[in-house]
């Protein structure tokens, strides 16, 4: 199990959260301007990367707020928990494929 | 069903080719899919000089880690099309592959525990019907006396309210029917190439020309990806994007034990699966963590919620013990329904987004993907479910019947 360290509430069990996906994917800005090929980038294609993760997350059970993470989809490691509307942090190194926590 | 009853562990089935220089098509991704790919293309298409390309071993990854349930009681006429058309495959491949792989018809049970799963359900019996599937609604009752370690009880938080039943639905030993396939490859002609990762695609154009690989370059005038859970990584290799998450999905077996589970149960409200397989050991699942993931492995509250859930429905299993847990890296859509056919890059062919339930399909999968490559148009069961859907919204969703239960 993950062990998320919620800006507002400390470090708490993965049950606590809900997944919110890839993180930074704003609302079109002129919504009336897309074609079909755009709505369905942004409706259905969202980033698979292999790697260091930018990705929502709710406290549901706690504070009920969303905040971002940075989260590597190999390891699982945490690298960092940033506020939404912020931008992401740079990445220092992404571990090696295969390690393991 | 006892251990001595299983196949001998069999000899060396194919031979460990050095890659050619050029070959006439390569499948990335030495799976069930990749596998009965490059069978079909032989047998059907007559194409023979091709390769199945392998980063591990063969049938090392979901090949290896799903819960083997094969059935086809999908609610959409376009996903009963291509998982019933599995099906009878399933039932003529021990013969014709010459390897009998165990396929075991014990039918399929998915629970209903509130009155929504109920309407659900019997919509969906109906709709099988139509399309040529066999189903069944059954009570309590008749549930009991299929599966009679399942506690039908009203004394539990979500009494069994009846459930569908399709007979032909079962299991079968999944790294045999690999091997299997991989036998016939052999025989066939095509080069099967395990440990050779693909790290780049060569392309002339939009045209993929060749493969790059950890083992040197291969030219090839087609490409077809078979790599679950990879795909996207592979996609973006070669230049496109698709609507795939990768998410992990786990499972786990318990210590052998004496046959008491006739049938292969599913319960989508209360969440767990569980057939017992050939040798003994019961064999559970659920849905996928939340988390996308390439780890192959996820997180314990999951594994600890299905086996709750499983000793509520089989009081029986309370004292079994967890003997082992894995996961395997699953390709997940948004409707819930693979994407199969042509890609944005001319000669190259995508078979992905199978997400939780690809095994049953392996056969269907690789007749109509080879169908797909060899013409370089969509086969007819294989049609509906191409990338395009995302674009025309012509979506098949099919989380009713697939979001959690394979």
């Amino acid at each position: 199990m993950l062990l998320i360290s919620c800006p507002n509430c400390g470090s708490r069990d993965e049950t606590e959260f809900h997944y919110g996906g890839q993180a930074h994917v704003p609302y079109p800005e002129n919504p009336n301007d897309l074609n079909d090929r755009e709505w369905a980038e942004f409706l259905f294609y969202r980033d698979n990367t292999k790697g260091a993760f930018a990705e929502r997350w709710l406290h549901s059970t706690g504070c009920r707020q969303w905040f971002n993470m940075l989260r590597d989809t190999v390891t699982y490691d945490i690298q960092a928990v940033y506020p939404m509307g912020a931008p992401r942090p740079a990445t220092s190194t992404t571990a090696p494929e295969g390690a393991t926590k | 069903m006892s251990t001595h009853q299983l196949p001998e562990h069999p000899d060396f089935l194919w031979r460990n080719p050095e890659p050619k220089s050029s070959y006439d098509a390569v499948i990335v991704g030495g799976g069930g899919h990749g596998l009965a790919t490059a069978y079909f293309l032989a047998k059907n298409h007559g194409m023979t000089n091709i390769a199945v390309l392998e980063k591990g071993w063969l049938a090392g990854g979901n090949m290896a880690r799903n819960t083997t349930i094969i059935r086809s009681n999908y609610l959409w006429d376009e996903s009963a099309a291509i998982y019933e058309h599995a099906l009878k495959l399933w039932e003529i491949l021990p013969e014709e592959l010459e390897y009998d792989f165990l396929f075991s018809q014990r039918g399929v049970m998915n629970l209903a525990h509130t009155l929504g799963d109920v309407r659900e359900s019997i919509r969906r019996v109906g709709a099988n019907k139509l399309n040529g599937v066999d189903a069944e609604w059954l009570d309590p009752q008749q549930v009991k006396e299929l599966c009679p370690i399942l506690n039908i009880s009203d004394n539990i938080r979500y009494p069994v309210m009846g459930a569908t039943y399709q007979p032909r639905a079962g299991i079968a030993k999944h790294d045999h029917v690999a091997w299997a396939f991989a036998r016939k490859c052999d025989e066939l002609g095509v080069d099967i190439i395990q440990n050779c990762e693909v790290t780049g695609f060569v392309k002339d154009g939009n045209r993929v020309v060749g493969v790059k690989t950890n083992r040197g370059n291969i030219n090839t005038e087609k490409v077809g990806l078979c790599a679950a859970g990879h795909s996207s990584v592979l996609a973006e290799m070669a230049g496109f994007r698709l609507p795939i998450q990768s998410h992990p999905l786990q499972a786990l077996v318990s210590e052998l034990h004496e046959p008491v589970h006739p049938t292969v149960v599913m319960s989508n409200h209360v969440h767990v699966y569980v057939s017992q397989a050939h040798k003994g050991e019961l064999v559970m699942g659920a849905g996928v963590d939340s988390y996308n993931g390439y780890g192959q492995r996820g997180s314990f509250h999951v594994i600890e919620h299905q086996m709750a859930a499983a000793v509520e429905l089989f009081p029986i299993f309370a004292r079994a013990h967890v003997l082992r847990t894995w996961g395997g890296i699953v390709d997940t859509t948004l409707d819930a329904s693979p994407i199969v056919g042509t890609s944005p890059v001319d000669n190259m062919f995508v078979n992905c987004g199978w997400g939780t339930g690809g095994f049953k399909a392996t056969p269907a999968a690789g007749l109509t993907f080879a169908h797909t490559i060899a013409t370089g148009t969509p086969h007819k069961l294989n049609k509906p479910f191409a990338l395009e859907r995302f674009e025309t919204g012509a979506l098949i969703d099919e989380h009713g019947a697939a979001a959690v239960a394979h």
